[in-house]
């Protein structure tokens, strides 16, 4: 790896506004609203709010773009590829910047932002360029004296709703897919991080994208979200967030036009940590499984069921390896740790520890805040937590992790599905038997055998139950980005 | 709007300048700087083991470029083993993600597109073929198909198998192994893309040997691949004669894959070469591709289609639509008109952009197209222009377009692989089909018809691995090519091109209890 380079900790930020028809807009209301520096507690800039009326717009700039004889469905698949291809060398080009940015914005230490996500954005972007020429349909022997073949064809107007925590690394996992297969895209990104998307759609301009193509609204979830959720013209939603939402933008999709939905919600992971499995390993991977990016990650190994006879010594050595985390704001090059989001998540987690120490889990380390300014958490353990207590069941979203003990294998994999979500499931052991057992018994939609979240942006991703619908990455994603027509000719004679 | 794009394109200096009407026209150059002429072995440039070398010469003129080194079985057993070192389970390319295989192709054609001027003046001075084709075509059509290849990298999945049992059973795409590749001199810089851009997308190593006529354009190749970041040993060049350097990779006990496109005769040799290790064989061969046009089609359109699918680089295309069989009602008119287009095309110095066409690869073709000309005059059909060598410097051949060509005749059976147009007449759809099939050969084959039920029709019952439809010669890196019958074996390009260059792996493990 190379050596990290210096941020820009002071980043100016340029781009503010409503992005349509690859042009800078006001919102129609005039309303902005701020963004904010959870490291500072300090506004960085007022971005302007979109909402309904600015979504109209959006979504009418994307839909003449998605016209038949476009410039954008005339296209060569080739030339997206292209397109996204040239994309990527800019946000390649802007990676310091960019990276910068997005700590400003969300938090994250800059080694995580620089290496992390925006290596991430970089190659999901590329991988996706690499599919636009390859998304196929077939030709099939049906009965009869037909010729019949089916079009892959793109959705249409997708309307895509991003998350807070990984803000950039989002818009790449959600345009990729989406313009690999020729679709058109109104994306609105989190209220409490729209700064690096916005900066992003500048690029898309350089890039040489036709206007229309990419659309982005900064706003509310209740305003501008429902908004995309409830259009009677957006043709598919694709949402990143809590459960909750989820549920409300799969309603607001049946109310409306059913419009096409994937979801990609919530997550209370199990990491099986089995006796026979390198200990310290164990400790490492499930402390940054459950630690990175402030525990922010829907697929965050939040449960750590321990096998009886290592438990002692794993709860010792996480806890001291918790200790050890490094506290400090994003652009503290040795900071390990940074603050949460926002305000309200700061406080939500704040209360699920209480409830943790008042329902009787053993606090290992940390338990509250840290410092007093910024929305810093302490990196916290809990162990001998039992299953029915909030913190073993409600998804904290901050570094709090709870361990818990269990026997058998079959017991923990009871326990391990006895959750309404299944986003991931992490194991640890040697043994084969096992490992291939819990991979096939998890209701998870990504099981990790001996590592944990490796962030392979090659394989499927997506959740179980209520963990989500569909699947983002891989080739898989493509199949959510793709409407399938079926044509058929009928032949003079069969031949 | 077909119409007019193609009378504005009628002549190369059109196309040239529609081409670069918004950037600076390259520059065509025809003494562009050798920098490379040895063999290329574990990212170096040696000389052959025998010390000779062997001459490449320039069409136009006749004259000597330079000399090249001479490889033989000496050199192919040293690559052989550079390449197996390279393919050593723990290399750094058996290692590397298959992502950054990817990477390491999008930056080859990065190269190329920076030195896309150079190469397209090399391949021109050692192949002929016009500048402005080698830059607006061959260099755009290769550097897409590296591309294209790019994006497999990481693409090319296994399955997991609910076999019966309680067994988790996946399949693995694993690489070949050590491939041997040879290449013709026809489109020496495509060629090689074509053959690289799946073979090393999945993952393989190379020994490939550039046709002896055009080797300049593929040893620059391998230079910018090292540059872009190749491991040694994954590429390697054996520039000489296919009796000799063709042959060892053909027979080599440690090569497990041998490609090769070329002529269907040589195409024989190197799949019994290879028997003797069951090397995995794929070839891309001749042809005699039949081109049928219905009276219901605009006849200028297909007049100046067929003639681009006949006289297109010099006639020298596997693809080439060389028996046009023409619908009776439209058959004089069709001949008149194909016969005034031949005249108009011009033939002259390959880096003049009025030049169409310029000289056949080397003396050799020149004879054999000459010989097959005097065939078709001595056998009766009816030569309406061209006919002869054009000049006495450099190996061009008059635009030729014989007429009642029928289906006994030399010309109409065998590849001449020239600019030798061959036109007959038909009556009805079922009489043409049978006509059409009745070779040995089965590469490509096309029709032109504005009536839907036809085309279909036509384009199931022709038996050619490509069938174009009111068109000619439209390739891409994404579309499978390659022939039935004596055309070859296998399928290059698309999806499908992935297979040659993968061995399938099946793994089953036993485990406690299956669950579906």
């Amino acid at each position: 790896m190379a050596d990290l380079p210096e941020p820009v900790t002071n980043p100016q930020i340029k781009y503010t506004q409503i992005f349509i028809n690859n042009e800078w807009h006001n919102s129609v209301s005039g309303k902005t609203f701020p963004t904010f520096n959870p490291a500072t507690e300090e506004k960085l800039a007022d971005v302007q709010e979109g909402d309904k009326a600015d979504v109209d717009k959006a979504v009418a700039a994307a839909r003449a773009a998605f016209k038949i004889g476009s410039p954008w469905r005339t296209m060569d698949a080739s030339q997206r590829g292209r397109l996204m291809h040239k994309l990527a060398d800019l946000i390649e080009r802007d990676r310091v910047y960019l990276a910068s940015l997005e700590v400003l914005d969300n938090g994250k230490p800059f080694a995580e932002a620089y290496e992390g996500d925006l290596g991430a954005t970089i190659d999901t972007l590329r991988y996706y360029a690499g599919w636009s020429d390859k998304v196929c349909g077939k030709t099939i022997p049906v009965d009869g004296p037909m010729f019949t073949y089916t079009r892959h064809e793109p959705v249409g107007v997708c309307g895509q709703i991003i998350p807070w925590n990984y803000p950039v690394m989002m818009v790449a996992w959600k345009i990729g897919p989406a313009l690999a297969c020729g679709n058109t895209v109104v994306l609105k990104p989190a209220e409490q991080t729209p700064l690096s998307a916005l900066y992003v759609a500048a690029l898309v301009v350089e890039a040489g994208f036709p206007p229309g193509v990419i659309n982005i609204v900064p706003g509310y979830g209740p305003t501008a979200g429902a908004a995309i959720a409830e259009h009677m013209d957006v043709d598919k939603v694709a949402f990143t967030g809590s459960t909750d939402v989820g549920r409300i933008i799969q309603q607001a999709a049946g109310k409306s036009n059913l419009k096409r939905v994937s979801l990609e919600l919530g997550g209370k992971s199990p990491l099986i940590v089995f006796a026979d499995s390198d200990l310290d390993v164990a400790v490492e991977t499930a402390h940054s499984g459950l630690f990175g990016n402030m525990g922010q990650c829907c697929c965050a190994g939040s449960r750590t069921f321990v096998q009886e006879s290592i438990y002692d010594e794993f709860v010792k050595k996480s806890v001291e390896r918790a200790n050890s985390r490094t506290i400090g704001h994003g652009f503290d090059l040795n900071a390990e740790h940074g603050p949460q989001v926002d305000k309200e998540q700061f406080d939500k987690i704040l209360g699920l520890i209480h409830s943790g120490k008042e329902e009787g889990a053993q606090l290992g380390c940390g338990g509250d805040r840290h410092g007093d300014k910024g929305y810093f958490v302490k990196p916290t353990v809990f162990y001998d937590v039992q299953d029915h207590m909030r913190i073993a069941k409600e998804e904290i979203f901050g570094p709090v992790q709870t361990i818990f003990k269990f026997k058998s294998m079959e017991e923990a994999i009871d326990r391990a599905n006895n959750t309404t979500y299944g986003l991931a499931a992490g194991v640890f052991t040697k043994d084969i038997d096992k490992a291939l057992t819990i991979a096939n018994s998890v209701l998870a939609g990504s099981v990790w055998v001996n590592t944990y979240d490796p962030g392979l942006l090659q394989a499927p991703f997506g959740g179980f139950k209520m963990s989500g619908n569909g699947r983002e990455l891989g080739e898989y994603a493509l199949h959510e980005y793709t409407e399938v027509k079926t044509v058929t000719i009928k032949l003079a004679k069969k031949c | 709007m077909l119409r007019t794009a193609l009378t504005r394109f009628s002549s190369a200096r059109a196309l040239s300048q529609a081409l670069y009407s918004t950037a600076a026209a390259p520059k065509p150059n025809p003494s562009p700087d050798i920098r490379c002429n040895q063999l290329f072995i574990n990212n170096e440039w040696v000389d052959s083991v025998s010390k000779k070398t062997f001459p490449t010469l320039n069409p136009s003129t006749g004259e000597v470029i330079c000399e090249v080194a001479e490889g033989d079985k000496a050199d192919v057993d040293i690559a052989v083993q550079a390449a197996k070192e390279a393919f050593r389970l723990g290399s750094p390319w058996r290692t590397m993600d298959a992502s950054y295989r990817g990477v390491l192709l999008n930056r080859l054609a990065d190269l190329m597109e920076r030195d896309r001027e150079y190469l397209a003046n090399l391949e021109t001075l050692d192949n002929g073929k016009p500048f402005s084709v080698s830059f607006a075509t061959d260099l755009a059509l290769s550097i897409k198909c590296y591309r294209y290849y790019a994006g497999w990298a990481g693409k090319n999945h296994g399955k997991t198998i609910p076999i019966d049992g309680d067994f988790f059973c996946y399949t693995r795409h694993e690489p070949v192994g050590v491939c041997g590749q040879i290449i013709p001199w026809n489109f020496p810089l495509l060629m090689q893309a074509w053959k690289l851009g799946p073979a090393l997308s999945t993952g393989n190593v190379v020994v490939m040997k550039p046709a002896e006529q055009t080797p300049l354009t593929a040893l620059y190749v391998a230079q910018l691949a090292k540059e872009a970041g190749f491991p040694p040993g994954v590429l390697n060049l054996i520039p000489g004669y296919g009796p000799t350097a063709g042959a060892a990779i053909a027979e080599h006990p440690e090569i497990e894959k041998v490609a090769f496109t070329g002529s269907t005769e040589v195409g024989k040799i190197i799949q019994r070469s290879a028997a003797e290790n069951l090397k995995r064989v794929t070839l891309e061969l001749g042809g005699k591709s039949p081109n049928v046009v219905f009276a219901d089609t605009d006849l200028d359109y297909a007049v100046e289609k067929s003639h681009f699918g006949l006289f297109f680089n010099m006639g020298q295309c596997c693809c080439a639509g060389s028996r046009i069989y023409v619908e009776d009602k439209v058959y004089d008119e069709f001949v008149r008109r194909s016969t005034e287009r031949a005249k108009r095309r011009t033939v002259g110095n390959p880096f003049d952009p009025n030049s169409e066409q310029g000289p056949q690869i080397d003396e050799e073709q020149m004879n054999k197209i000459i010989e097959l000309i005097e065939s078709g005059k001595k056998e009766g059909a009816t030569l309406n222009c061209g006919g002869d060598r054009a000049g006495d410097r450099g190996y061009f051949i008059q635009p030729t377009v014989f007429s009642d060509v029928q289906d006994g005749m030399r010309i109409n059976n065998e590849e001449i692989f020239g600019p030798v147009q061959q036109i007959a007449r038909f009556k009805d759809i079922d009489e043409v089909v049978e006509r059409a099939n009745l070779n040995t050969y089965g590469l490509a084959a096309s029709v032109f018809t504005s009536n839907i039920d036809k085309a279909i029709y036509m384009a199931n019952s022709l038996r050619g691995g490509t069938v174009w439809v009111n068109t000619y010669d439209v390739f891409d890196a994404a579309a499978p090519f390659g022939g039935f019958k004596q055309s070859g074996s296998g399928r290059e390009l698309g999806e499908y091109g992935l297979e040659a260059y993968t061995e399938v792996k099946t793994v089953t493990i036993r485990i406690p209890q299956k669950n579906a």
